[in-house]
């Protein structure tokens, strides 16, 4: 229902929706412009949860500051600290065992499905949904179990080392991932039928919305926005890292660049991660989860070095300066959904504030994130 | 029937408990049904069965302070949770549950019901201009065109019903439909063959006009934080909800007077009261089963619902029927 | 006009879709725990707060060396400690040997993350979690713990 809109000077009046309101499900704050129902201009305000992150990771050693990263994304935290230990181990050299990595790529991705889980019942929320959200935190929980048993917590984790895992896997652990599969294959055809097919949700969403991809690339946006707006990029493809390039997946890709085709990468991603955790069980090796020789100090040395990962809202990188001690000399966050919210304010304009509010839902938005 | 002093109070009096009764223990079976369908018990610590849950919500909004906020249209904000609850009761007063059980059985029914439940939208432009809340006041411009776009259907459908049972007193329309359930307007005869599509629409029509999901726009909290009842706190927004509940019970006797054969028994038998009540219930059932199901449609969906597919389609239904009722 | 009428039959007929998955759900048993009712055992790698460990005298094994002050984030451990003489018999001569006792030893909870780090640098396995997540209090001082005497308070 975005056109042309006709607007009288002085006819407006601004509406502040946030740092506390139901839709942005956290403390961000827009600033609208608004003309009746219409969005003539909205501004983003953020900072109302900057913990500094970034300089901690500057002021404390290495080790200290693996608790910080799953502090950012508190739904898909073990993508974050999976970046943070993949940057430290090239910086200092650090070889990981086999084992550990698959146990990384399997726990990565069932959190990649709980935090798209959690997103999947927050966005059928905001859209005045709520019985979509019970029954996805009913299955999240059941990731949550999987990962407590194994992690010893349930949203921030802090569960990767430098060089490998705080602990091993046990066979609980496997059983219950391989019964959690079929489950959750199930599940996915029951949320098919309930929301997705549903009249009503498709006319919310359908050719609402568009973040076309020059958009995207203009702010820097990435994963499933992107891929909703048909650009076919996924770091787990394009710059392989841990050991995704052994796994056969696929990267769901829509072009309509409208909130159902962001909606609809989601939930075929989790699908595909239900296809990664089956290969990565069926390959586990036996072996350490530690590696042989790690330095007792991490001091890495002087140099600069990157790594992105494919965290469940986009690209997560890390860049990291070291002058050779054991604090890092810079550590800068490029979170994912700092990009993705940041075209919001263009993206929205002229629309309805129930489609943009609709539109806002539909890119995953973690305030703790944004803010860091 | 005469109407003495005595028997007036009676009835208002009656109104009110019911009124009140349903829309307390109504919250209840809400917030049960919900529970149940999102596999969770829902209120369960306060007595049995959490059935002590709304008089203890009750009390605790009748102890909090009324707080009027400041630079609010006082009066406008006063009187709207009034202006939504009297209605509703003054609604019940024309509702035959049985045979006998009717405060004061009018000839202009129906007229009286629907002069009533347009106040309701009234009491949200109110409510939502006075508190001076720039979500108030969208949701409530949302609220009035919502009931204005619906209540057309509306009356056009029960225009409908009136010319097949020729009275427009709701007594006589349950008389007329006696018998099984083959004689209730629900189903089909020769000189109404759209009826089932008529009640979907009359069901669709009430949903809209009592605000409830999926068609709460007036109130939608994603959006709009509370919508017209944002401001308000203790018994202002008590009365509001007490005046939901209150119209979602005459939504739903005005749809089993007018389909489902009143207090009618389907098979012939024993009719009284008890049938009225089952029926009710099952409807409200219904209306709790659908806002735990779907998402909330959008204003410009609401609209293009109403006005062109409800408002074609009852358009057409009535000049079928009365084209019928002429061959037949 | 076929595609209105087909449209509208479509649309309801995901509604009734979804209205049927609903009334399924309505007739499964609940799946909630009511928790302060009920509540749920940690599994074994529960991280919990940290504790201490005793030896088998039921003093804590702990020699307060300080490794898990200085590996944790948050700063949120301070132990201190004193000299104590003892004697032992080395090749059949006594010999006053000294040797550090913990005097006490306070996590200030508010502050910690769970992340375990001072577990890991503990070389003497003297430190444990806590299986404990029913701490809830209106007050800050309650989550300064004294864990000396919560050993103290287990042993009695």
């Amino acid at each position: 229902m975005s056109g042309p809109i006709h607007i009288q000077p002085g006819e407006t009046f601004t509406l502040n929706v946030g740092p506390q309101h139901p839709a942005t499900h956290g403390v961000l704050r827009v600033k609208m412009e608004m003309d009746g129902e219409y969005i003539v201009k909205a501004e983003t305000v953020l900072g109302y949860i900057h913990r500094m992150h970034e300089l901690m990771g500057e002021n404390r050693t290495y080790p200290q500051v693996l608790p910080n990263l799953s502090r950012l994304d508190y739904l898909g935290a073990l993508g974050y600290t999976h970046g943070h230990v993949l940057v430290i181990e090239r910086a200092a050299g650090i070889e990981v065992p086999e084992r550990a990595e698959y146990i990384r790529a399997i726990t990565v991705e069932l959190n990649r499905i709980a935090s798209h889980l959690f997103w999947f019942g927050a966005f059928v929320m905001d859209l005045g949904g709520f019985t979509p959200l019970m029954y996805a935190i009913e299955d999240r929980e059941y990731i949550l179990d999987i990962l407590e048993a194994v992690t010893g917590s349930r949203l921030t984790y802090c569960y990767y080392r430098f060089g490998g895992l705080y602990n091993d896997v046990d066979d609980d652990f496997i059983s219950a991932t391989r019964a959690f599969i079929p489950r959750m294959r199930k599940q996915l055809k029951k949320y098919d039928a309930l929301v997705t097919g549903n009249i009503i949700f498709r006319k919310r969403l359908d050719g609402i919305g568009i973040i076309p991809a020059e958009m995207c690339r203009k702010y820097g946006a990435t994963g499933p926005v992107s891929r909703g707006a048909g650009i076919d990029f996924d770091v787990r493809k394009n710059e392989p890292y841990s050991v995704y390039s052994e796994f056969d997946f696929d990267t769901p890709v829509y072009h309509e660049c409208d909130s159902l085709a962001r909606y609809k990468v989601r939930m075929d991603e989790m699908e595909q991660s239900l296809r990664i955790i089956e290969q990565g069980l069926d390959k586990l090796p036996d072996g350490p989860i530690m590696p042989k020789k790690k330095p007792k100090l991490i001091k890495p040395p002087k140099g600069d070095y990157y790594q992105a990962v494919e965290t469940a809202r986009g690209s997560f990188g890390i860049r990291l300066v070291s002058d050779g001690s054991k604090n890092a000399y810079r550590f800068k966050l490029r979170s994912p959904t700092y990009s993705n919210m940041s075209l919001f304010d263009e993206a929205c304009e002229g629309m309805l504030i129930m489609d943009a509010l609709a539109m806002m839902g539909s890119l995953d938005l973690v305030i703790p994130e944004i803010d860091r | 029937m005469s109407l003495t002093i005595f028997n007036a109070l009676v009835a208002v009096v009656a109104a009110i408990a019911f009124a009140a009764l349903n829309a307390a223990y109504l919250v209840w079976a809400e917030r049960r049904g919900a529970g149940r369908i999102q596999r969770r018990p829902g209120p369960n610590v306060n007595g049995p069965l959490g059935l002590l849950q709304p008089p203890a919500d009750g009390l605790k909004l009748m102890a909090k302070q009324l707080t009027i906020p400041g630079g609010a249209d006082k009066a406008l904000f006063v009187v709207a949770p009034v202006l939504a609850m009297v209605p509703a009761i003054m609604s019940f007063v024309t509702i035959p549950f049985s045979d006998t059980i009717v405060a004061h059985s009018m000839n202009i029914g129906v007229l009286m019901l629907f002069a009533f439940a347009s106040l309701g939208g009234l009491a949200i432009l109110f409510a939502g201009w006075g508190s001076r809340n720039k979500y108030g006041v969208m949701a409530s411009v949302r609220a009035v065109s919502q009931s204005i776009s619906y209540e057309i259907p509306m009356l056009i459908t029960v225009i409908t019903i009136v010319m097949i049972t020729g009275t427009m007193n709701l007594k006589d329309m349950v008389a007329a439909q006696a018998g099984g359930f083959w004689n209730w307007n629900f189903f089909p005869s020769f000189s109404s063959p759209l009826m089932p599509i008529s009640f979907l629409l009359f069901f669709v029509c009430t949903l809209a006009e009592t605000n409830r999901a999926p068609f709460d726009l007036g109130e939608a909290e994603s959006e709009l934080v509370a919508g017209f009842h944002t401001e308000y706190g203790s018994m202002g927004f008590g009365l509001f909800f007490m005046g939901e509940y209150a119209n979602i019970v005459i939504g739903t006797s005005l749809m089993t007077i007018l389909f489902l054969g009143g207090w009618n028994c389907p098979f012939g038998l024993y009719p009284g009261v008890w049938w009225f009540l089952i029926k009710v219930y099952l409807l409200i059932f219904s209306f709790i089963w659908i806002r735990w199901t779907f998402p909330r449609t959008t204003i410009y969906g609401l609209l293009n619902l109403s006005w062109k597919i409800l408002i074609p389609i009852s358009l057409f239904n009535l000049l079928l029927t009365a084209g019928l009722l002429k061959v037949f | 006009m076929g595609t209105y009428f087909s449209d509208i039959i479509r649309g309801l007929w995901s509604l009734l879709i979804g209205l049927s998955i609903t009334f399924k759900e309505f007739f499964k048993p609940v799946v909630t725990v009511p928790y302060p009712f009920k509540t749920i055992k940690m599994t074994e790698r529960y991280r919990g707060h940290v504790e201490l460990i005793e030896n088998d005298e039921g003093k804590p094994k702990c020699v307060a060396c300080g490794m898990c002050q200085r590996a944790c984030p948050s700063g949120c451990i301070s132990l201190a400690s004193k000299s104590v003489s003892y004697e032992v018999e080395v090749k059949g001569e006594m010999k006053t040997k000294k040797k550090k006792v913990l005097t006490k030893y306070d996590l200030d909870f508010t502050t910690c993350s769970l992340c375990g780090q001072c577990v890991e640098s503990c070389n003497f396995q003297a430190l444990t979690f806590s299986k404990e997540y029913n701490l809830a209090s209106s007050r800050k001082e309650d989550f300064h713990f004294d864990l000396l005497n919560r050993l103290k308070e287990r042993n009695s």
